[in-house]
Formats: structure tokens, C-alpha cells, sequence
């Protein structure tokens, strides 16, 4: 399926993948417009040129809620969450993979319950555990449903599987244990696998909106979904202003993107999600 | 270690390091099981134990055994919040599976700026659904909004989007499959790359057309990334909410309300936590039910190579 193409049709696939890309792009890029243009303008209509740029809704954003604090808490719970899920996951796909126990394909059934079981359900009683411990608008709320996920212990476990048995075997011998092979050889060597987990970790927890409108309430617990979505309201939509919190969001994910994406196809492609 | 790991079934008898083994079986999962008890396990009985009763939240739990599950079978708003879920996953599936697999066939071919491209395609996909139903929200604005300026000024008609029942579920699919389109893009990527091109030569050598190559070789050796598309599309289809929630609030006139947004709304706008976490798990049902019968099916249509 590759060369050997007439030049029409590789001016032809240029330009449809092209306009494609413009269509992805646009709102995007409409987005940083609208976020500059002065207030009054925007009712004018469409203008892909900015005559007199402006920072005043991203002003406007730091006034109306307390952004550089939401800015905070999504990163740093994101930041949490992902770490978690890492040593939490890498850990049991060792433990699955490696370890041998008793009962050990009932406790990984369960495991794998709990991954079908949707958020949805669990919102009601979450909230009602959340409520009756006193954790109502609190970090640890937000943290808590994603300190272990069970499609990263799922993910992973394949990868160590992956892992020849001889290496574990070979350094046995020079008299490493379970601690010393798993930290010095099998997480190096699920790196990739690793990196797709943070990423899916990071991008769950950067997005989630949900369980965040569930349980939280007051705005300096707020994440950025969360944030926005009150901007709405608030104001009988100034969209300047919800642009520039939509900008302000974007950054950070597609910086975490860009810096992972290498890894992402060839992740997905061995992982064994194909 | 290596050595007692086969007769493990025959460990009854204690051996010497047993308790040992005991405790790095511990030690490597119970960071990952307490957590998954505590705030998944744990919350899936309770779920349970909250649909068999009649409670507001605040006073004390009412038994009524099914009676939530059977008020909500016989209850008109069940049956819209359903057909409005699977209207929306009929729209979405075929857009994103179609759409991601024009782009995948694509950005598969040696062209310059592939990866650049690629990321483009994807950006949606990290960026979060409140962002893009926002933005979407007001492109499709129905007095001002971008995609009517353009369709007016070509002399099309301008639907009133999110502000006429007939048009706010639409909105939503187009927003979504829009979002979505990268995701499937690289799971079909990965999927078409592990297609050995020895095929393809095999199958010009026998004479065989671009089009001919692309049902015979690359369809059937795609289908195990399609089978992953569609169960995951259509799990997450069924549980569709943050967009709907942001764009049309299930609205205008409930007429795009969801199976998620109801439950959302019975939680914490109507107080029936009991009939919230009966439809949940009616709404579970419903996938597993659906899972499960595509992973039986998958043996008439998904080759593995």
C-alpha cells in the first residue's frame, strides 16, 4: 500500500488530509481568536484577523475565578493520579505476572469486574462514602477513584508477560530478588507500556468531569472541566472569556501529548490493544 | 523461586517460604486491591444495596426491593433516555469508524509531515470534553454561530442546532465523532501497520486492484482493531454525558436527554438516589449484555492473522 501512486492522486490525498487537518484545527484556532478579540466586536461576525488584539478577557478569566489555583489543583491532582496509577499498576502487573498464588485468576477476575463496571454506577455511592467520611471537597476526593486503575494493572500485566522469563531467571541466580528484578529490569523494559498508561492516567484525570461536579463544590477545589463549565453561567456567556479558559486548558494536554506521542502508536500496537 | 513455581497447586503442605512468598504477593498488590475495594468494590454493592430502596439522600433508606427497577421499566422518560442514547450511538459509531478509517488508510502512506498531521487529528482527543462541547456550543450557536454564517452565506438552511429538538441530539454526534475521529485514527494505525506487506505484494502479483486489495487484505486483517473500535465506542457511547451535559443541559425540552444525564439528574436535582442507581445498573445491563454478545459474535467476522 505505499509508492507507485500517479501524481493527481498524491495531490489529491495531500489536499483532502489537509482540509481535514484545517477542519481539526479551526475551532482551535477560532478559539485563540475569539480569546483576543475585543468584547464588543465578537458580535460582528466571523473575522479571522484581529484588528485591535487584546488580553483583557484572560484578565477578566483571573477575576471571575481563581484560575491560577484551578490551574493547580488539575495539574497537580493529574500529576498525582498518574504516578499512582504507575507504581499502583506496575506493581500488581508484576504481582500477576510474575508472582504465583492461590486463587490467583479469582483476584485478577476481580480486577477485571471492576473495570467494567462504569463510573456511572459507582457516582451515587462514591458520593454518598465521600459524604458520610467528611471528604466532601476535598483533594483526596478527587484522587481517590483513580489511585489504581485496573485497565493499567490490565495493560501493564502484558507488557511484563512480555518480558522473557530468562532475564528474571538469570538474575535469580546472581542472587537479585523479586524487588531488585522488578524495579532494575522489568520496569525498564515496559517503558513504552508505561508511557501509554500516563498518558491515558493523565489525559482521564485532566478531563474528568464527572466525579469533579459530584463531589465538589467550592471553587478553590475546583479543576479546569469544572471551572469552565461555571463560566458558562456566570456569565450569560461571554465567550471571550470562556475562550481564553478554554486556551488556558488546551496548553498543558497538548504539551503532555506532544512530548508522549511517539510512544502512543507504538503503545497501542503492543500492548495487545490492537 | 523458579523451581517451586509449577507444583504450586500441591503447596498446601508449608513449606519454609511460604509466609515469605505471602508477604511479596501483598506487598506488590495491595496497593492496587485497597484502593480498587475501597472505592470501586465496595461503592458496586452499595450501588446495589441503594436501588433496592427508596432514598432522597438525606432521610433514612425506604425498602422497596425492584420497585425502583420496575418504576423505571414501565416509565415513559426510561424509554426516551434510552432511545435517545442509541440514536446517538447509531449516529456516532458509523461516523467515527468510517471517518478514522479514510484518515488511518491516509496518514498509513509516506507523506510529508505524516506526524504532524497526525497530532493534529489527535489534539481533540486530549482535549477535554467540556472544552470542545464549549467551543462546539458556540460554532453551532444558531443566531451567530460560525457553521450557520457558512451555511447561510452558501444558501443552505441554518438548523437551529442546540436550540431545536430536532437538531440538539445531531449537534451532539457531530461534536463527538469530531472529538473522537484521532482516537480510532491510531488504534487503526497500529492495526494497519502490524499488516505484513508481503500481503499486498502477494496480492499484486496476482493481478489484483487497489480497491480489490483494500477489501480482500486490508478490511479482514483490520478487523481485530475494528472489533476493539466498536466495543469501546459502543461502551462508551452508552455512557455518554459530559457533552450533552455542557452543550444542551438535555435539552430542549429533554429532547436530548441521555441515559447518564437522567441518572445525573435524579441523584442531584430530583433526590432519588434509589431509581439513580437502578438505572445505572439497568444501563450496566444493557452494556454487558451488548459486550458480551459482540466478543460471542466476534468468531464470524474478526481473523486474527
Amino acid at each position: 500500500m505505499r509508492d507507485t501512486r500517479s501524481l493527481p492522486a498524491k495531490l489529491a490525498l495531500y489536499a483532502a488530509v489537509l482540509a481535514g487537518a484545517v477542519i481539526m484545527l479551526f475551532p482551535f484556532l477560532w478559539t485563540v481568536i475569539t480569546s483576543i478579540t475585543p468584547e464588543g466586536s465578537l458580535a460582528d461576525g466571523p473575522k479571522l484577523v484581529v484588528d485591535d488584539p487584546t488580553l483583557n478577557a484572560y484578565r477578566t478569566l483571573l477575576d471571575a475565578i481563581p484560575m491560577w489555583r484551578i490551574m493547580l489543583n488539575s495539574l497537580g491532582i493529574a500529576i498525582a493520579s498518574t504516578l499512582l496509577q504507575l507504581v499502583t499498576g506496575a506493581m500488581a502487573a508484576y504481582g500477576f505476572a510474575r508472582l504465583h498464588f492461590p486463587l490467583k485468576n479469582v483476584v485478577f477476575g476481580f480486577y477485571l469486574a471492576t473495570l467494567m463496571v462504569p463510573l456511572q454506577v459507582l457516582v451515587v455511592p462514591l458520593f454518598i462514602e465521600m459524604k458520610t467520611l467528611n471528604l466532601q471537597d476535598t483533594y483526596f476526593a478527587l484522587l481517590a477513584p483513580t489511585i489504581a486503575s485496573a485497565f493499567g494493572v490490565f495493560l501493564l500485566r502484558q507488557a511484563v508477560t512480555a518480558v522473557p522469563l530468562e532475564l528474571d531467571e538469570a538474575a535469580t541466580i546472581d542472587g537479585a530478588g523479586h524487588l531488585r528484578i522488578f524495579t532494575t529490569i522489568v520496569l525498564p523494559l515496559i517503558r513504552p507500556a508505561l508511557a501509554t498508561v500516563a498518558v491515558f492516567a493523565f489525559m482521564g484525570s485532566w478531563n474528568s468531569f464527572l466525579w469533579p461536579l459530584v463531589v465538589i463544590r467550592s471553587p478553590e477545589f475546583m479543576t479546569l472541566p469544572l471551572g469552565l463549565s461555571t463560566l458558562q453561567g456566570q456569565f450569560t456567556t461571554q465567550w471571550d472569556v470562556v475562550m481564553a479558559g478554554s486556551v488556558v486548558s488546551i496548553v498543558p494536554i497538548a504539551i503532555v501529548y506532544l512530548l508522549a506521542q511517539r510512544h502512543i502508536i507504538a503503545g497501542v500496537a503492543h500492548t495487545g490493544i490492537k | 523461586m523458579k523451581t517451586d513455581a509449577k507444583p504450586a497447586r500441591t503447596a498446601r503442605s508449608r513449606k519454609p517460604g511460604s509466609w515469605k512468598k505471602l508477604g511479596w504477593v501483598l506487598f506488590f498488590l495491595l496497593p492496587s486491591a485497597v484502593p480498587l475495594l475501597i472505592f470501586t468494590l465496595i461503592p458496586m454493592v452499595s450501588s446495589l444495596w441503594v436501588s433496592l430502596h427508596r432514598w432522597n439522600l438525606i432521610s433514612p433508606m425506604e425498602w422497596v426491593g425492584l420497585g425502583n427497577y420496575a418504576n423505571l421499566l414501565g416509565d415513559e422518560m426510561t424509554r426516551r433516555v434510552f432511545l435517545h442514547t442509541l440514536i446517538y450511538v447509531a449516529g456516532y459509531l458509523p461516523l467515527v469508524y468510517v471517518g478514522g478509517l479514510a484518515l488511518a488508510l491516509a496518514l498509513n502512506q509516506k507523506l510529508k509531515g505524516r506526524s504532524f498531521l497526525r497530532a493534529t487529528y489527535f489534539l481533540p482527543v486530549v482535549t477535554s470534553w467540556v472544552v470542545v462541547a464549549l467551543v462546539w456550543k458556540w460554532l453551532l450557536n444558531p443566531s451567530n454561530g460560525l457553521v450557520n454564517q457558512v451555511l447561510g452565506a452558501i444558501g443552505l438552511p441554518e438548523p437551529g442546532w442546540w436550540t431545536d429538538p430536532q437538531w440538539a441530539l445531531p449537534a451532539v454526534i457531530l461534536s463527538s465523532a469530531w472529538k473522537d475521529l484521532g482516537f480510532v485514527m491510531v488504534i487503526l494505525l497500529a492495526g494497519l501497520q502490524a499488516i505484513p506487506s508481503d500481503l499486498y505484494e502477494a496480492a499484486k502479483v496476482d493481478g489484483s486492484s487497489a480497491w480489490q486489495r483494500f477489501w480482500r487484505v486490508t478490511l479482514p486483517l483490520l478487523s481485530p482493531s475494528t472489533f476493539f473500535v466498536v466495543v469501546i465506542s459502543l461502551i462508551n457511547g452508552f455512557q455518554v454525558f459530559d457533552q450533552v451535559y455542557v452543550m444542551t443541559g438535555g435539552g430542549p425540552a429533554g429532547s436530548s436527554q441521555v441515559v447518564v444525564g437522567q441518572i445525573y439528574d435524579l441523584t442531584f436535582r430530583y433526590g432519588r438516589a434509589g431509581e439513580a442507581s437502578a438505572l445505572s445498573w439497568i444501563l450496566f445491563a444493557v452494556i454487558l449484555v451488548i459486550t458480551v454478545v459482540q466478543i460471542r459474535g466476534q468468531r464470524r467476522w474478526v481473523h486474527y492473522a
